[in-house]
């Protein structure tokens, strides 16, 4: 028997044997298992790693927006004591990170400084303290630049190009739009705008590079994507990817920002190599501003048309996003846009402005996150214009298929999410807007439709029991927070009936089978399917030592049963053990099939009648996401979505000079993420739910759906509390002020 | 120099430059306490400093000649949590686990201002606070959770201080 299964999803899978374990772990609200780790201080992030010899590095970010650098004056810092030297290769370094899952080096060169906070060296010295007051010192010297820098999107808003199609068409046409618009009854023509924002994860990026005796470059970094980031690493130093190795066992947040190989990697690589000792190198809050990644600013022109009863006739969503030369990423804001809301006549574009600021990518739901703050903004403006619910307005909409492709949907509760939401939040308790006062605040509802895009990756994983019965499942997939430790655990558990205390889950290694990586909400399913796979194949072979069909198995509390016998596994597998590889991959199903996870949102926002602040009292997510592996985990993932939908809507804000291309606010003081005061108690409700058609779990991506929609509850309700409706984000009182009604 | 540290003692010569986040993580070997700005703008490296919740990359390591530090793994192990560490897990009161170490030592040093009726922004009553929700949320808000734990961590803090009162 092959000890190793592997799936393409070309087909559904009608059961799962999920659905039939006897262990009882799967869906159950389990605590994390590496939780005792995290919360005493010993789960080990990338630059904790006790090296010997280690030299800190502390990089240099260029201090001007554009021009060629003509030197950089290292000698007057080396004589510094503990400097050890100062290192760059203008060739080598990365200009900028590299996207999530790209095999490619990031861009390379830094000597034509692109934007203001470029890495163009490092200092390495034998402590933090003297690099980084070398790195402080050290002066680039460049000569002007030859064009004017494009520093602000108003004016270069203009000058658009088409970019490259991606995961969806940067354009997309339908019918006849114009004309079913001229046509409607109902309209709305608006446009909203978001600014950049920084997914600020609380690890700053670090990377510690180690070149061991046997020339493999040993990488202990801040990785999302290990087994991408290998081959994109290894391409930029010009090495094999056999020479590479990455160790992330724990990451303090990713949320998109930690995809691609990022400056600092290479950087402190390079450095490791020239110096022959190890060299950590962790960015500088600053650093991670400046010159990671950002997710793009939006300028989105939303155009609805409906019939009398508010049927969607035309749905327009026109975008204009920015990112640096030579990058393809666009943010692609109509994604959802594609799939939610049935109308027959349809453009969805995406047009690409180019500014000198820093690389766009991926943040948590890119696309949906801000493509769903102006649809779902939009879709509220229309129910208002006809006069009707806005829930009611999206039932009215409600697809059977998908409305461009005509496929089905693998599987689909935007309705019932709506209405249970509707009954647990009490919208009926929603007055016209501007009516509802508490003491000094107008109170206002809001509700917003989430749809995130369910993927499915490639992934790999190997799962072996050993003579105490006891499994080990090994995969260079990562667990960015998202709680894929436990949830790989009690799949694995589940499918072999062993305890969860008896299952040790090692990841991000990329000695280990290559995994999907953390990004895109495909994590569980893709790296859950390969260890449900590998486990499979060890029922298998267990079957076969039992002497009974696989059907005929259970196991169960270290034993397997069947055929009237109750044997421990220890016995079963004897010294050698037993092992097997598993391996899933995307198939026709994704084209077969529409996937996405679904859900709504409720807002209760307060709005201060004096000063215009507002207020997140009570929010409230239902979501549909095929099988919950885990409901504590998967319950905190949206906790966090739906607190990236309050910062988008109220309080993020990325600034970038128009003058000098610089940013203004690259710190956690002036760049606002939510804190403890701006969330309440947030509500979460999963319904029940199998997608046979997204893998063998049955279940589909969570990590993201909490933030798609989120902040467009939170605008809906603003608009409901006081009767202003801001459609530049974030909605900060300054917008809100003038439209208050008088006291 | 000598310092204190979870009750241990350390004779260690620090650059003057030096932070005791730095002194921490580089010198004494303990990493618990997390770096995230360096600024003193997210509290990822809160420790209790003779009892009192400092933010650790904002004070020089030269400041603390004699003085009581504990760190997160002062307050228990992964084997032996303390009730916060313990109520942490259970109510996931963290994800990527990046910013727990600063907000559980925070949580223990923000406890102990209560109950010597420190008074916050939100109170009503300035000398004798009581522990809302609301109070827990405003004095926790120097520790950033970007993972945004936040309702989970306010559940676990009230159920260590409810179990304390
Ligand atoms: S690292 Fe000290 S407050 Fe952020
Ligand atoms: S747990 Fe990730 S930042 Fe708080």
């Amino acid at each position: 028997m092959s000890n190793s299964t592997n799936l393409t999803m070309d087909k559904p899978t009608p059961t799962s044997l999920l659905d039939t374990g006897a262990q009882g772990l799967i869906g159950e609200p389990l605590q994390r298992t590496e939780g005792p780790l995290k919360v005493s201080g010993n789960a080990t992030y990338a630059a904790e790693y006790a090296l010997e010899k280690v030299a800190y590095g502390v990089l240099v970010g260029s201090d001007f927006t554009l021009g060629k650098i003509t030197k950089v004056d290292a000698e007057s810092v080396k004589s510094l004591p503990g400097v050890i030297d100062v290192v760059t290769d203008f060739d080598s370094f990365a200009r900028n990170p590299q996207q999530g899952g790209e095999t490619k080096a990031p861009t390379q060169g830094v000597e034509d400084v692109a934007y203001r906070g470029e890495i163009v060296a490092i200092v390495v010295a034998e402590s933090f303290e003297a690099a980084r007051d070398a790195a402080h010192r050290v002066v680039v010297e460049h000569d002007a630049p030859k064009a004017e820098g494009r520093y602000d999107f108003e004016t270069q808003r203009h000058k658009t190009d088409k970019p490259a199609d991606d995961q969806i068409p940067a354009h997309f046409s339908q019918g006849d739009l114009a004309g079913a618009m001229a046509e409607a009854p109902h309209v709305l023509d608006v446009t909203y705008t978001t600014p950049s924002q920084n997914s600020a994860a609380m690890e700053p990026h670090a990377t510690t590079a180690h070149w061991d005796e046997d020339g493999i470059l040993n990488i202990y970094g801040a990785y999302q994507m290990p087994s991408s980031d290998k081959q994109q690493l290894a391409k930029a130093l010009g090495v094999s990817a056999s020479k590479v190795r990455i160790i992330a066992r724990y990451i303090g947040g990713g949320f998109g920002s930690k995809l691609g190989i990022a400056p600092e990697a290479v950087a402190a690589a390079i450095a490791a190599r020239q110096l022959g000792r190890p060299v950590k190198c962790v960015m500088a809050r600053s650093q991670v501003f400046e010159a990671t990644v950002r997710r793009s600013n939006t300028e989105q022109r939303m155009r609805l048309g409906a019939d009398a009863q508010g049927k969607l006739t035309a749905i327009g969503h026109d975008s204009l996003v920015s990112n640096l030369d030579g990058e393809d990423f666009f943010e692609p804001c109509g994604m959802a846009t594609h799939f939610l809301y049935a109308a027959e006549n349809r453009e969805i574009n995406h047009d690409m402005v180019r500014l000198d600021w820093l690389l766009a990518g991926s943040m948590r739901a890119p696309g949906e996150a801000v493509g769903q703050l102006a649809l779902e903004c939009a879709m509220d403006e229309l129910a208002e214009a006809i006069g009707i619910d806005p829930i009611e307005l999206r039932h009215i909409n409600e697809p059977d298929c998908d409305p461009e492709t005509q496929v089905p949907f693998s599987s689909r509760q935007l309705t019932r999410c709506l209405d249970e939401g509707a009954r647990k939040f009490g919208w009926d308790k929603r007055a016209a807007p501007g009516t509802t006062r508490d003491g000094e605040w107008l109170v206002g509802l809001g509700v917003a439709a989430a749809a995130r895009g369910n993927m499915l990756q490639k992934s790999a994983a190997k799962v072996t029991i050993n003579v105490l019965g006891k499994a080990t499942v090994e995969t260079d997939m990562t667990d960015i927070g998202t709680g894929t430790y436990t949830i790989l655990g009690q799949i694995a558990g589940e499918l072999l009936g062993i305890p969860l205390e008896d299952v040790e889950v090692k990841l991000g290694d990329t000695n280990s089978p290559p995994g999907a990586g953390s990004g895109g909400s495909w994590g569980a399913g893709s790296s859950g399917s390969s260890v449900y796979l590998a486990c499979e194949n060890l029922r298998e072979q267990i079957a076969e030592k039992m002497g009974v069909a696989a059907e005929g198995l259970t196991l169960k509390d270290g034993h397997a049963i069947g055929d009237n016998r109750r044997v421990s596994l220890s016995e079963l597998v004897g010294d050698r053990g037993l092992s097997a590889e598993g391996a899933i991959a995307p198939g026709k199903q994704e084209k077969d099939t529409r996937q996405s996870s679904y859900g709504a949102h409720f807002a209760e926002v307060g709005v201060n009648t004096t000063t215009g602040e507002v207020r997140v009292r009570r929010m409230l997510g239902v979501f549909a996401a095929g099988r919950i592996l885990n409901e504590k985990t998967a319950r905190s993932q949206c906790l966090g979505g739906m607190t990236f939908g309050i910062g988008a809507a109220l309080t993020e804000d990325l600034i970038h000079d128009p003058r000098n291309g610089k940013l203004v606010n690259r710190d956690l003081a002036e760049y606002h993420v939510p804190v403890n005061a701006d969330v309440p108690q947030l509500d979460v409700v999963f319904l029940e739910e199998r997608d046979v058609h997204a893998n063998p779990l049955h279940a589909k991506g969570i990590g993201e759906l909490g933030i798609s929609g989120a902040g467009a509850a939170i605008a809906n309700a603003v608009y409901n509390a006081c009767g202003v409706r801001v459609r530049d984000f974030p909605i900060t009182l300054d917008k809100i002020l003038d439209g208050l009604p008088a006291m | 120099m000598h310092f204190t540290i979870n009750g241990q003692s350390h004779e260690v010569e620090p650059d003057i430059r030096t932070s005791l986040l730095d002194l921490l993580r580089e010198h004494v070997g303990l990493t618990g306490s997390k770096k995230g700005c360096d600024h003193g703008q997210c509290g990822a490296c809160t420790v209790l400093i003779n009892g009192r919740r400092v933010n650790s990359c904002l004070t020089l390591a030269v400041m603390h000649q004699d003085d009581d530090i504990t760190t997160i793994e002062g307050l228990g192990t992964p084997d032996n949590l303390s009730p916060m560490q313990a109520a942490f897990v259970k109510h996931d009161g963290y994800q990527c686990g990046y910013c727990t170490p600063g907000q559980i030592c925070s949580a223990m040093g923000m406890l102990d201002e209560v109950k010597k009726g420190w008074g916050s922004h939100v109170s009503k009553d300035l000398t004798n606070p009581e522990l809302t929700d609301e109070e827990i949320s405003e004095r926790m808000s120097g520790n950033i959770c970007r993972c945004s734990a936040y309702p989970n961590i306010v559940d676990a803090i009230r159920e260590v201080a409810g179990a304390d009162a």
